[in-house]
């Protein structure tokens, strides 16, 4: 008993950070219709800048929230860059783009291991959430709990932004007809720009909030990533509850997968993925944003 | 007036002193004029790095030691960085053999690497003193140009055994670890010795190298007196921490990389308690360790662990084989007989010595994380709780024995009704 109901918390929580994760790659998938490699890498980048804020090596010591905010905007701002520098010069290649932001996923791996060295970083769970939760014979850490908190309300958020902002509405147009948006006078290169800003930004605070799981260590960005494509493919490129739905669904393969059939893991962790490509390649729920 | 001295003075002045010293000892033999060419395969790139690194400085801090002189000869360090992966390491090691056609080599990092090179190193006959554990190379198939000089991967883990059985009168254990032979060689290792002194492995687990979150197989322990983890790199932090999360609290074993001394300064309260088994500690207290430590300290501002210590140690046998073979390895079969009959009492390990099969007869160090005796700033600390002299790769089989049963694998020992 105790065994199924901490793999199933664990399954929601796991499935809250990838949902964290993978909002923005989704966007940006549906929206530049490209696989952002470099999405691990600012998940990375968003964890090991939010370990430098608490630790105090530059002068001064953040609160876990206020460091995990600040890095999320420092990765947003260099998400943006990075569009509007690189990609930007590339617009309308596709391929070119995919292999741009795999290289850079390279240099800024390598960049890191220069700048942090090559040691695990162990990140500290906030104060006052180090505790445990009681459910019957089961213990769990409370941390996890309150990351499924942080993803229902990053959900709900996102949901509130695209279907009742401005912003929201031209997203929406963006990823249903980028031509036709731009006929309509919607200004899609930038939008190209506050997306992938956005999404960089959510790939870094994620990276934060997986801290206290995770830790931070080089190689974090390559264990990441495969798992928000198969979150997006699962649920459909562009789709916010498409990736909600598909971040929960794969936590809970993740975790039970490993639990009970560990030989099979990542056969059981890939399967659905190449059935949905078969049976529905749009996804779960592709083609719409909400 | 100008104290400059002009070019042509210098090279002047610098030529007659060498005629001056040349004059007034005999001239060496030809052979030991040109420097020796020692190479090094390490991972100074992707998530294998940081021990690759470790590796790097563990080699510089001897040669700084020693003044860049093995043997008597000066000494030129290749670095080669192989990525941390098969492909690579067969590469690089083709680029240091043919391009610098360096002497020997130092490394490679990890078991499949070494793999990968050890038919070619057998067809160039280099002498290689490796850090990999696969343990065949050194057992059933032995290759004659490796030396190794650090441990197999199941040559701590079989004194651990012995230690949760008979001192900590552990019954009955959980085994935790990745998915690959460095993982395999080491649980079995534990299982057999374990069996043999009467305790019983109940499940062995096996999550995959890359493996963020290991909540999953925390989950299926249960039913045990112990844990044995066998992870390497940053895996024990993440696993030991996901452990404590869980609210776990059966004791846990680790292994050499499982709770090696480099990981104490990331480890946090969850690492308490731990007891593991490996061929060196920073703990010991030795002239030989004490001046490879502060050679770490003061060189790389670093605090070694067996990455470093194992290869710093490497490069001291083969100073000492040098130094036998009178700094002539022109025949590399006699070079590698020098280098198997080295025996040296002053390593940061401790003393060391080899078998037929060219691996290491050494001291394997218990210890048990806790914060008492904590040094170089550090909070937490292996402190030693028992030692084991003169462990061979065979533990305490009779050797004809032991090599009749297959390698530790996966599947072997098969697990038991307990």
């Amino acid at each position: 008993m105790t065994f199924w109901l901490l793999l199933t918390v664990n399954s929601i929580t796991f499935g809250g950070l990838l949902f964290l994760l993978s909002s923005g790659f989704s966007l940006i998938f549906g929206l530049m219709r490209i696989p952002n490699l470099t999405h691990g890498s600012m998940f990375m980048v968003g964890a090991y800048l939010g370990t430098t804020f608490l630790s105090g090596t530059l002068g001064f010591t953040l609160d876990f929230w206020a460091a995990a905010v600040i890095a999320a905007l420092e990765v947003a701002i260099l998400g943006a860059l990075m569009e509007r520098l690189l990609l930007r010069r590339l617009a309308g290649q596709q391929l070119a783009q995919v292999l741009v932001t795999l290289g850079v996923s390279f240099m800024v791996a390598d960049l890191c291991l220069m700048g942090w060295g090559g040691d695990p970083i162990s990140v500290a769970t906030p104060a006052g959430l180090g505790g445990f939760v009681r459910a019957g014979p089961a213990v769990f850490p409370l941390y996890r709990v309150a990351v499924i908190g942080i993803a229902v309300v990053f959900a709900v958020a996102l949901w509130l932004m695209l279907e009742r902002t401005r912003l929201g509405a031209m997203i929406r147009a963006g990823v249903d007809d980028p031509q036709m948006a731009r006929v309509v006078g919607i200004r899609v290169s930038r939008l190209f720009t506050i997306v992938f800003g956005l999404g960089a930004g959510l790939a870094g605070f994620a990276g934060m909030i997986g801290g206290p799981i995770l830790s931070v260590y080089p190689g974090l960005d390559q264990d990441m990533l495969p798992l928000a494509l198969v979150v997006v493919i699962l649920g459909g490129t562009g789709s916010l509850l498409g990736s909600f739905v598909g971040s929960i669904i794969v936590g809970f393969i993740y975790n039970f997968g490993q639990a009970l059939l560990p030989e099979l893991a990542y056969f059981v962790l890939f399967l659905p993925m190449v059935l949905v490509l078969v049976l529905r390649p749009q996804g779960l729920f592709g083609g719409q944003v909400l | 007036m100008s104290r400059t001295v002009s070019r042509r003075k210098l090279l002047a002045g610098a030529a007659a002193g060498t005629a001056a010293v040349a004059m007034r000892f005999p001239a060496p033999a030809i052979a030991q004029a040109a420097p020796f060419r020692l190479g090094l395969l390490t991972v100074k790139t992707g998530p294998l790095a940081q021990g690759g690194i470790l590796m790097e400085q563990g080699v510089l801090t001897y040669l700084k030691e020693k003044n860049y002189t093995l043997g008597g000869r000066k000494t030129d360090l290749f670095t080669a960085d192989t990525g941390g992966n098969p492909a690579g390491a067969k590469t690089k090691a083709q680029e240091l053999v043919e391009r610098d056609k360096v002497d020997a080599i130092v490394g490679p990092l990890a078991a499949f690497e070494l793999y990968a090179i050890s038919e070619y190193i057998t067809q160039q006959k280099v002498p290689t003193l490796s850090l990999a554990a696969a343990d065949n190379l050194t057992q059933r198939t032995p290759n004659p140009f490796l030396l190794r000089a650090s441990a197999t991967s199941s040559q701590a883990t079989q004194p651990l055994g012995h230690y949760a059985a008979t001192e900590l009168k552990h019954k009955r254990t959980v085994t935790v670890s990745e998915d690959f032979a460095f993982g395999h060689e080491q649980m079995g290792g534990y299982q057999a010795a374990f069996a043999k002194d009467g305790g019983c492995v109940v499940n062995k687990l096996w999550p995959p190298l890359v493996t963020p979150d290991y909540t999953p197989y925390i989950a299926q322990i249960g039913d045990c007196d112990c844990v044995c983890q066998g992870f390497a790199g940053s895996n024990p932090l993440r696993f030991m921490k996901q452990y404590a999360n869980a609210g776990m609290k059966y004791p846990v074993l680790a292994g050499e990389a499982g709770a090696d001394d480099f990981l104490l300064k990331s480890f946090g309260d969850e690492a308490l308690g731990l007891v593991s088994a490996a061929p060196y500690t920073l703990d010991l207290e030795s002239d030989g360790n004490q001046r490879f430590v502060s050679g770490m300290l003061k060189n790389f501002d670093a605090i070694p662990g067996q990455y470093a210590a194992l290869l710093y140690g490497n490069c001291q046998v083969l100073d000492a084989a040098l130094h036998a073979a009178g700094g002539d390895i022109g025949d590399k079969e006699k070079f590698m007989a020098a280098l198997r009959n080295v025996s040296l009492t002053d390593t940061p390990r401790g003393p060391l010595k080899f078998d037929h099969l060219n691996n290491v007869i050494g001291t394997i160090y218990i210890r048990r994380t806790g914060r008492e005796g904590a040094k170089y700033g550090l909070k937490l600390w292996n402190k030693t709780i028992k030692t084991y002299e003169n462990v061979s790769q065979f533990w305490t089989w009779p050797e004809k024995e032991f090599l009749a049963h297959p390698v530790y694998s996966r599947d072997y020992p098969p697990l038991t009704k307990c």
